[in-house]
């Protein structure tokens, strides 16, 4: 999974390491979701959450999907479907919005699925150092906190790297 | 993730795993009322590995809904584009919000069918269908068909039951809550490096 604030980068990450264009799948919520059986709103009533994703094929039978989490918070039932099964989550950071990745590390800490933070430094730039930013979100020290630019292939893919390290440390331990 | 056949056995429908707060949601049942009987053992080869290419995936479990085809029966616009759909959502799926299965976004999904077999098969199920000669995620069939997520899902469940698609649920490791075993975190990690 790939989460974080609204514009912080999670599509330009996930093209940025997909073998395909990022595809858009929607989820329509209607009405029936409010525990109310009305279907006769289901057209222009509805609201739709969109969720960006990629592939990469590491195998002839093994393929990673990277989901990008709805940019509104408040679907959380779009990110149980997701973690389930999930290895892991990449948090975006944008260190100027800190305020911004607070829903998500909230959700990851109490799902227990591993996650780690990646500040994504927009224009090159990395104003604070991972350390001050562990400290700004009161992360443990078991959490990787990395550096990236989503826009590189080469950087998201050792964020997913990180991430797969860190999945396994968690699951030896 | 997802595992391709030669991978895991298929265990995602036997209704033991623990899921976090949708255990008792494995099944999914259509919460429309029908006529289904014996709901507690639908699934009779449920233990099946996926590998065994002949046996049919999953058993249908009640007869098909005859409502089904009538509720498309305003339908002339079934390969309308996604963009000013005349068909709402879900008149594709006779107004079922729920699929017999609980599908992962991420499962995989093959047609086994022979394209001959595809003749007569409502216009979305043949569109699933073709797509899926080339195997495809759940999320992939809703974004490339342009068909909502909820939706793909109860109509890819409609073809696993009728024999038309093999669906690899991917694995998980039951005592981890269905999160990735060590093995298969290995295989990611080797492949990532590779890249």
């Amino acid at each position: 999974m790939v989460a974080g604030g609204f514009g912080v980068g999670k599509t330009t990450f996930v093209g940025a390491v997909s073998e395909i264009n990022p595809l858009r799948t929607e989820a329509v919520m209607t009405s029936a979701s409010a525990g109310i059986d009305d279907l006769t709103h289901t057209g222009d009533k509805t609201t739709t959450v969109a969720m960006d994703f990629g592939r990469i094929t590491l195998d002839q039978d093994l393929i990673l999907y990277l989901f990008g989490t709805p940019g509104q918070d408040r679907f959380w039932f779009m990110w149980d479907d997701l973690v389930r099964g999930a290895i892991g989550a990449v948090v975006l950071v944008d260190t100027r919005r800190l305020a911004d990745c607070f829903p998500a590390v909230d959700y990851f800490e109490n799902s227990g699925l591993p996650f780690v933070i990646a500040l994504n430094g927009f224009d090159g730039h990395q104003p604070y150092t991972p350390d001050e930013v562990r400290e700004a979100l009161q992360i443990g020290p078991d959490t990787p906190i990395i550096t990236t630019d989503a826009r590189h292939r080469a950087d998201a893919k050792s964020a997913l790297i990180t991430l797969v390290e860190h999945a396994l440390m968690a699951r030896l331990r | 993730m997802g595992t391709p056949p030669g991978g895991r056995p298929y265990d995602g429908y036997d209704g033991h795993q623990p899921h976090g707060d949708t255990g008792q949601n494995r099944f999914n049942f259509p919460s429309a009322p029908s006529s289904r009987q014996g709901p507690a053992q639908p699934y009779p080869n449920a233990q099946q590995p996926y590998d065994q290419p002949q046996a049919p995936r999953i058993q249908p479990a009640a007869p098909r809904r005859t409502t089904e085809p009538k509720a498309r029966s305003g339908a002339g616009a079934g390969s309308g584009t996604s963009h000013n759909p005349l068909v709402r959502p879900y008149a594709m799926t006779g107004g079922r919000t729920r699929p017999r299965y609980q599908l992962a976004i991420e499962a995989l999904v093959s047609t086994t069918a022979d394209p001959a077999r595809l003749q007569g098969q409502l216009p979305e199920h043949q569109r699933i269908c073709r797509l899926c000669f080339e195997i495809k995620s759940v999320a992939e069939i809703s974004a490339l068909l342009s068909i909502p997520l909820g939706v793909a899902r109860i109509l890819v469940a409609d073809l696993a039951e009728a024999g038309l698609v093999a669906i690899h649920q991917p694995g998980g490791d039951e005592a981890a809550g269905g999160q990735p075993d060590v093995t298969l975190l290995e295989r990611v990690l080797s492949g990532l490096r590779k890249l």
